[in-house]
């Protein structure tokens, strides 16, 4: 008897726990569980697709401007007769490193100054917005595009560029969210019980300021990918890897004769992007208990 | 007064905003291994040092470093921008020759997208599941979603290529003569494609926007008060709930010059527009150093000048702000 009753309170706070509450509502979004499929089959597809298919998308395997489906090339050729699905694989592996590196970087950034900002309010809040203002006046693509053409274009640099101009936003909405939470009651009791101000940022404050941030998050990625498609899609790339933006770039001259050169590496990076704002969106009413009633 | 003061304030704010958008960009190019004496040794075929300390001197490299910003700042302040050795032209002169092409893609692209956008909004806000509604939803993942210079490319093959309504490249046809019209005829013909391109990015994140204020709005209770009291549906949207849901879309749109300028790299690129974005491009490759300079400087002006604008809008239309 006591067993089961027991069972029970835990199934009751198993069910309660906020991860668990947040992927229910999660599920029922169907449009996101979709996209956290093809997510999953994307990204599945960029760290095993080059086992499975082995093509160098460098090698110039067939006569160029082969279409789609003939000879055997899934997605055809592109002007110097390279692979093309072997091209949108291997891009698989660029674009979602960069998004995610640059996300996280961003996200880091935005997070840290963010917090300060909220927490400790005064002069250190003044300073530290001023600068998230001065980087929201610079001219985002241009900016990357000079660190890149001057200090190299390996992978790193590419990722530095993108989130050093991109973490503003994230750097306002926890802010914001510092702002509030720190005035509630069991931050002050917390405060009382003598909490060092590391531990009331990180462990009391941080855990309730996540959820807009991870939603943020998620979008940031999405962005990134768009950034570093644009970069290398203007020639501001590691000449060494092959990305989605890249191959775009590349073969721009040549739309006349095949168009399909640019319109499906396009197609690469629209869905994976698109994918990624659908799962945000997802994040957004899973994380958000204010829209749940909606 | 008060909002004269405020104003004044926030000008002053800009131009400390704009000293140190500078310092950071000279200090960049500073750090940057290579200077402008390897770029042109490079394009010689290769210098001993000696020419490469007289190209220094002459370029004034060789001072200290705080001795050098000083005489840039110093120069910006006089709109001397230096001189680029790429173009063989004063960088002021070589930026506002270029300067007209970006802003009036950018400014049409910009006001386009908030007018339709805000009708867009509207239209939807009003029924809620009706067509132009799922349109705006479609609408928005499309321009949060697709490349922009994808869709540049799409719309090329489109309507340039397949059926030659629009021109391929560039902002006006050369060989067309004639009066005033006629060329303001060839430049909006040549405009189109490209203001279609970086406007659906704004469009969808304005009407998104706008429809859901408008939303918010439409269920107010002042709204309901001024329906109650018999005033006609449209008057009650458009003289009473688009005023309030205006200034967040104005706000947001204020937000977004540093966006459109980094679309507008991209959609000139596709295009050919001969704009800053181009010659940005063009002087990064050729690694033009006082040409860079010069764009970052412009284009951080830019995002600045259309943040007071923005400012000063939201004031005009909404008189709760600046009286704080």
């Amino acid at each position: 008897m006591s067993d089961m009753e027991q069972r029970t309170t835990q199934d009751i706070i198993a069910e309660r726990h906020p991860f668990i509450e947040a992927w229910q509502m999660f599920r029922r979004n169907h449009a996101a569980m979709v996209a956290l499929v093809v997510l999953s089959l994307i990204g599945f597809g960029a760290i095993f697709g080059p086992l499975v298919y082995p093509i160098d998308p460098f090698e110039m395997v067939w006569t160029p401007f082969s279409p789609p489906g003939v000879d055997g090339f899934i997605l055809g050729t592109d002007y110097l007769g390279r692979d093309l699905l072997s091209a949108i694989i291997h891009g698989a592996r660029v674009s979602i490193l960069i998004g995610l590196s640059a996300a996280f970087m961003s996200v880091f950034i935005g997070v840290s100054v963010g917090a300060i900002a909220g927490f400790y309010r005064g002069w250190v809040e003044e300073v530290l917005m001023r600068i998230t203002e001065f980087f929201q006046v610079l001219p985002t693509l241009l900016f990357s595009m000079v660190i890149v053409a001057l200090f190299g274009s390996s992978l790193m640099m590419i990722t530095f560029s993108i989130g050093i101009v991109s973490w503003t936003a994230v750097a306002r909405i926890t802010r914001s969210e510092y702002l509030r939470i720190r005035e509630l009651e069991y931050v002050m009791a917390s405060r009382a019980s003598g909490s060092t101000d590391a531990k009331l940022i990180f462990k009391v404050i941080l855990p309730n300021a996540l959820p807009p941030i991870i939603v943020q998050a998620a979008l940031m990625v999405g962005s990134a990918i768009l950034f570093e498609a644009g970069l290398s899609f203007l020639g501001l790339t590691d000449p060494n890897v092959v990305s989605w933006g890249q191959v775009i770039g590349s073969n721009r001259q040549y739309i006349l004769d095949a168009g399909y050169t640019v319109t499906i590496p396009g197609i690469a990076i629209f869905i994976t992007v698109l994918c990624i704002s659908l799962v945000g969106d997802g994040l957004n009413d899973a994380l958000n208990p204010r829209l749940r009633q909606r | 007064m008060k909002v004269i003061e405020n104003f004044l304030i926030r000008v002053a704010y800009a131009v400390i905003l704009l000293t140190a958008v500078l310092i950071l960009n000279f200090s960049m190019m500073h750090l940057a291994p290579g200077d402008v004496a390897d770029t042109i040794s490079q394009s010689m075929g290769g210098a001993d040092k000696e020419i490469l300390d007289q190209i220094r001197a002459d370029y004034g490299l060789d001072r200290p470093f705080l001795i050098q910003l000083g005489s840039y700042i110093g120069n910006v302040l006089t709109f001397d921008l230096g001189y680029s050795f790429f173009y063989n032209t004063p960088v002021t002169e070589l930026i506002l020759q270029r300067l007209p092409a970006t802003l009036l893609l950018v400014f049409t692209a910009q006001v386009l997208a908030l007018i339709i956008g805000v009708m867009l909004g509207v239209i939807s806000a009003r029924r809620p599941n009706g067509l132009t509604s799922h349109f705006v939803t479609l609408l928005a993942l499309f321009g949060y979603s697709a490349p922009v210079f994808w869709t540049g490319i799409l719309l090329l093959i489109g309507f340039s290529l397949n059926v030659h309504w629009f021109p391929v490249a560039g902002m006006r046809d050369v060989t067309i003569s004639g009066g005033f019209w006629v060329h303001f005829v060839d430049v909006a013909r040549h405009l189109v494609l490209p203001v279609i391109t970086l406007g659906s990015i704004f469009l969808a994140l304005y009407s998104r926007l706008c429809r859901a204020t408008m939303l918010e709005v439409l269920g107010s209770d002042y709204i309901r008060t001024a329906k109650a009291k018999g005033l006609h549906d449209r008057d009650v949207i458009y003289k009473h709930a688009l005023k309030n849901s205006l200034s967040p879309v104005i706000t947001l749109a204020g937000l977004q010059f540093s966006a459109v300028i980094s679309g507008a790299v991209l959609v000139e690129a596709v295009f050919s527009w001969p704009g800053l974005g181009t010659l940005a491009f063009q002087s990064i490759i050729a690694r033009d150093t006082p040409t860079i300079l010069g764009i970052l400087f412009f284009s951080a002006l830019v995002v600045i000048v259309g943040n007071l604008l923005t400012d000063l809008v939201l004031r005009l239309i909404d008189p709760r702000i600046g009286t704080k």
